[in-house]
């Protein structure tokens, strides 16, 4: 499986929504192609895009509008409307565990991401013949061209140290997203309790797309130490591993993951 | 092809260390810890309970720096952990683990039993796979540009900039 290594190879990083955000390309012609660096810009480009419609950290971003009454959610861009419909989609798949009606007002951050950076990554996948992903800051969305393309070999980071693989999983196409409090301290809340829940560490999901593994990753998180049985009834789609506080890793069982894990 | 397949993921490991601190470049890429393994005396190490990488200049690295090194089976002993015994054995070719079993974990309950069963398999592949450095990209919690600098997808990209 040393293919996908020789195989011509690129990679563009740009800091977007207050965090780095790669692309990387791989296939035969990925040096030559003419339109590669095209493509790479509109993608950053559109994440630019995003970040000043839904950023909550501009106060002139929409959804700080929203917020503060000074537009109607039919006034707002299409991408807000359908992220704020997503957001209730995702509230009430969850259980509730997902919610961006936090206690300071609407906050689709949570969403936002995975949303945007899976919809970029479609541009990608428009590259003739070129194996793609595109990591934000630990969350991913990838694919690849051709039936008989390597899969992407995907990292699982420890949390207790970032420097260390606990787990190496080779995919195809979807996504894989990280919820965790171990980078930037505990900032997800379970929104029944107002509490930062303790019992994980880490919930990582690997599925069909990047944006409900994510949400589903940070509802798991919140609902803690049965995360993996809550999975499996509400995202049988999803392999999940799950990394508890006290340094046990398990990974959810009964998961077809034929087309996600060759290996 | 083999070889530049090597020089990459060398670059990378080489890139990986730069940027970890200096006590880790033995486990940089270490699978899973809590779960002790003997190896033999020549090959190092038993560091903390933890599944390690052979220690800088012991003779077999995951290099494959070509010093050639032990073959065979080895079991390790018996350790009490918190959650009851584990015995791990592994196999190496060359020098390199090629594979890792568990002969004894924890069987107290019917949940342990279930967790071990999916934990087991992780470590078996991971303790083959993390030693080749040969990732594509890394799944975690969202981290911030400081975070970025150190992290091991910094490295990757840096790796195939341009």
């Amino acid at each position: 499986m040393t293919a996908g290594l020789e195989m011509p190879r690129r990679s563009w990083v740009e800091q977007i929504m207050g965090m780095p955000i790669s692309v990387h390309l791989r296939g035969p012609d990925v040096r030559t192609a003419v339109g590669v660096g095209r493509v790479v810009a509109a993608v950053f480009e559109q994440l630019r895009q995003v970040d000043l419609l839904m950023s909550t950290y501009r106060a002139d971003s929409e959804v700080n509008r929203l917020r503060r009454g000074e537009l109607t959610l039919a006034q707002c861009h299409p991408s807000v409307r359908e992220v704020v419909g997503l957001c209730e989609q995702a509230r009430q798949r969850t259980d509730g565990y997902f919610d961006a009606r936090l206690p300071g007002g609407f906050d689709p951050s949570g969403l936002v991401k995975g949303w945007a950076v899976e919809r970029a990554a479609r541009l990608l996948a428009g590259v003739e013949a070129c194996d793609y992903y595109l990591n934000a800051g630990g969350d991913i969305a990838l694919g690849v061209a051709a039936p008989d393309s390597p899969g992407w070999k995907v990292g699982i980071e420890d949390p207790r140290d970032p420097t260390r693989i606990l787990a190496v999983r080779e995919a195809r196409c979807g996504g894989i997203a990280t919820s965790g409090s171990a980078a930037r301290g505990a900032h997800i809340v379970d929104p029944h309790t107002g509490q930062h829940p303790e019992d994980l560490l880490a919930v990582t999901l690997i599925g069909p797309t990047l944006l409900w593994a994510d949400v589903y990753a940070t509802a798991a998180f919140a609902r803690g130490a049965d995360a993996l049985q809550w999975l499996r009834t509400h995202a049988a789609a999803y392999e999940a591993l799950v990394v508890y506080r006290d340094g046990r890793v398990s990974a959810a069982d009964g998961v077809d993951l034929r087309s996600f894990n060759d290996s | 092809m083999r070889k530049i397949a090597v020089a990459i993921a060398l670059t990378i490991c080489g890139l990986v260390l730069l940027f970890t601190y200096p006590t880790s470049t033995g486990q940089t890429m270490a699978a899973a810890d809590a779960l002790p393994v003997a190896l033999p005396p020549n090959q190092s190490s038993l560091s903390s309970g933890r599944v390690s990488t052979p220690a800088p200049g012991a003779p077999n690295t995951s290099t494959g720096s070509g010093t050639g090194g032990a073959s065979g089976t080895f079991a390790g002993s018996t350790t009490d952990t918190r959650y009851g015994p584990v015995q791990v054995q592994i196999s190496v070719t060359g020098g390199k683990i090629t594979a890792a079993t568990a002969l004894q974990v924890p069987q107290e309950s019917s949940r342990d039993v279930r967790i071990n069963s999916q934990a087991v398999p992780i470590l078996n592949q991971e303790t083959v796979q993390a030693q080749s450095a040969q990732i594509d990209t890394v799944s975690g919690a969202t981290y911030t540009s400081g975070g970025y600098i150190t992290s091991l997808q910094s490295a990757i990209d840096k790796a195939h900039v341009g």
